[in-house]
């Protein structure tokens, strides 16, 4: 591969494709903030073991409710710079356990959803006719039924846990995948590249597999991003209504829940995690719209 | 126009009869309902008495069938706690959420398609960028934890609106906002790109040559047919609303459907829960079909195609 030898500094060279990629990459902001902060949460979760000052459960009654450091209060402390929770839970431990349950769900959910959707949609759109028709009947049939609310009934009538959380939302959330996935397969399918692997006789299993999903990939990681912010704050909700994480578990959405009662007195305590939520999801979204302009730049819209 | 409606029509009632099924078989997701029903300390007959007075001992097709055949009539059953007719309780409820959907429809319409306009006019210009931040810090703002902000500030700390109950159209206010921004970044976002595929159109081109004032080209011709697919957009998120609306009803104790689906759940009420999904379901189903025959109506190249 004598071409990709070619040092990216020579002078009067074309910069390689990857190159300028690589320029791209770096020159858009919205990217490079959204991949910064994911990163910096991915390593919290990753690191919580290590890196959280206390054990997130262990609750001391006497010293409940110690505000953020930043608060003109005696009772604020560096040993617990975000002040503790009415169990007397360090906050800022308990939070980056948190990133590890949003990190947890969102990622299980969209793989979930992912293989689901894009099995449907690949489908639909390489097949077409009679198994198109059907696609979109599942499609339309999923679209019609309310997420949060069937997602509530099943988690209330299954038993709510991390695992069933991420299997139910992992079932219900793939209409995206597929709805995109089924245009994009659909364009690709009748370009010459795979009208050539059909004269070779190449077997359908192996042009959906190594011709049509590598086509496809750009519109896929920009869904499997939105798909991910999307479990994440489902996942919230859920909590948040009280059947999704359970107690004692430090789940972001769970955090806001139980400081509901306290908020008109300690608004810090509902907006430290319902920032981290934010901040999370925002850093998706901008990971995800970055890459899309990144791989199609003049496909902002 | 007749063959893609008669279509339309046959996919839809194909959809809500396989939703119905769907609904249907939600009770027994919990394992057996007579049991869930009887509670912990029932007797083995106290069961097998629940079981024959509810209908569940007859087979699964005939109790479903029996379901649908009193739903299509009004019938959902009577409910488990609060001893009244489903149907009724729905009735008395959906107005609310009906008007709290209204609201935010109309909110998330006067912010979006004003802002996905104008950004489209100036294409990166400042007011795009503003839009655009909009677009991205909305999509990321969990929408319960942004009903409670506005609470804390709108209600509590400013004292401007009321904070829970359905007295006045203040009431109205809080979650018509927090129930709608989220649609506002999509219908923006798909406002803003027909209008800028519209406006470098040739019809745009000639209409501007004629010497037309701007306005008259911008909004007559150029919005006309940028807003076709947001008509469409506008209806879909509409059933959306009504879905996501749990969430904000339970906050702000809005006495909706949303809130009496959350304390259906809560209540383990099978019969009330199994009529809200199905009513909600059949409500998005009409508003999609609805929203695809003005589309046809609208765009001609749709019908034919």
């Amino acid at each position: 591969m004598a071409v990709n030898d070619i040092s990216p500094g020579a002078p009067d060279m074309e910069p390689s494709p990857r190159a300028l990629l690589r320029r791209r990459v770096f020159h858009h902001a919205g990217l490079v903030i959204g991949a910064s902060v994911l990163i910096t949460i991915v390593l919290m979760a990753l690191l919580a073991p290590y890196i959280a000052p206390h054990d997130p459960l262990d609750q001391v009654l006497d010293r409940r409710l110690i505000p953020p450091i930043w608060f003109d209060s005696d009772k604020a402390t560096w040993t617990f710079p975000l002040g503790t929770d009415h169990f007397g839970r360090d906050y800022l431990s308990r939070l980056i356990w948190g990133a590890r349950i949003s990190l947890m769900i969102g990622v299980s959910a969209m793989l979930i959803s992912g293989v689901i959707g894009t099995t449907i949609g690949v489908l639909a759109g390489y097949f077409g006719g009679r198994v198109d028709m059907v696609a979109n009947f599942i499609i339309t049939t999923r679209l019609s039924m309310p997420v949060v609310l069937v997602a509530l009934a099943v988690v209330s009538m299954v038993g709510s846990s991390l695992t069933v959380v991420i299997w139910v939302l992992g079932l219900l959330i793939w209409d995206r995948f597929a709805v995109v996935m089924r245009s994009a397969t659909m364009q690709v399918r009748n370009l010459d590249f795979v009208a050539s692997a059909q004269a070779l006789g190449c077997s359908t299993a192996r042009i959906v597999l190594s011709e049509i999903l590598p086509n496809v990939a750009n519109h896929l990681i920009v869904v499997a991003t939105i798909e991910m912010a999307h479990a994440i704050l489902l996942e919230a909700a859920l909590s948040f209504l009280g059947l999704g994480v359970q107690p004692p578990e430090p789940s972001w959405g769970l955090m806001i829940s139980e400081a509901k009662g306290l908020m008109f007195f300690d608004a810090w305590l509902i907006a430290i995690p319902g920032t981290a939520l934010f901040l999370l999801v925002l850093s998706i979204n901008l990971l995800g719209d970055g890459l899309r302009d990144v791989t199609a730049p003049d496909g902002r819209n | 126009m007749l063959p893609y409606v008669l279509k339309r029509f046959a996919v839809a009632i194909l959809v809500a009869i396989t939703v119905s099924m769907i609904t249907f078989s939600m009770i027994y997701l919990s394992g057996d309902p007579a049991l869930a029903l009887a509670g912990e300390t029932a007797t083995e007959a106290d069961i097998e008495n629940i079981r024959r007075v509810y209908g569940y001992d007859r087979p699964i097709v005939v109790q479903y069938l029996d379901w649908l055949y009193r739903a299509v009539q009004g019938d959902f059953g009577q409910s488990h706690y609060l001893k009244k007719p489903v149907s009724e309780v729905i009735f008395e409820r959906l107005p609310t959420t009906m008007l709290l959907g209204f609201c935010a429809l109309v909110f998330a319409l006067t912010l979006s398609i004003p802002l996905g306009v104008l950004a489209a006019i100036r294409p990166n210009s400042m007011i795009d960028r503003v839009a655009l931040t909009i677009a991205v810090v909305g999509q990321a703002m969990p929408s319960f934890w942004f009903a409670l902000i506005m609470m804390l500030w709108l209600g509590i700390y400013w004292r401007l609106l009321p904070v829970t109950g359905t007295d006045s159209w203040a009431n109205f206010v809080m979650p018509s906002i927090a129930l709608g921004y989220y649609i506002t970044p999509a219908v923006m976002r798909l406002t803003r790109a027909g209008m800028l595929e519209v406006l470098s159109t040739d019809y745009i081109r000639t209409a501007r040559a004629k010497g037309l004032r701007p306005m008259t080209v911008l909004f007559k011709h150029a919005l006309r047919n940028a807003i076709i697919p947001v008509v469409s957009l506008a209806a879909v998120q509409f059933g959306f609303m009504l879905g996501g609306s749990i969430v904000i009803e339970t906050i702000f104790a809005i006495n909706g459907l949303g809130f009496l689906a959350w304390e259906s759940i809560q209540r383990a009420d099978l019969p009330m829960m199994q009529a809200i999904v199905l009513v909600l379901s059949i409500f998005y189903i009409v508003l999609t079909f609805l929203a695809d025959m003005l589309n046809a109506w609208l765009d001609p190249r749709i019908r034919v195609g």
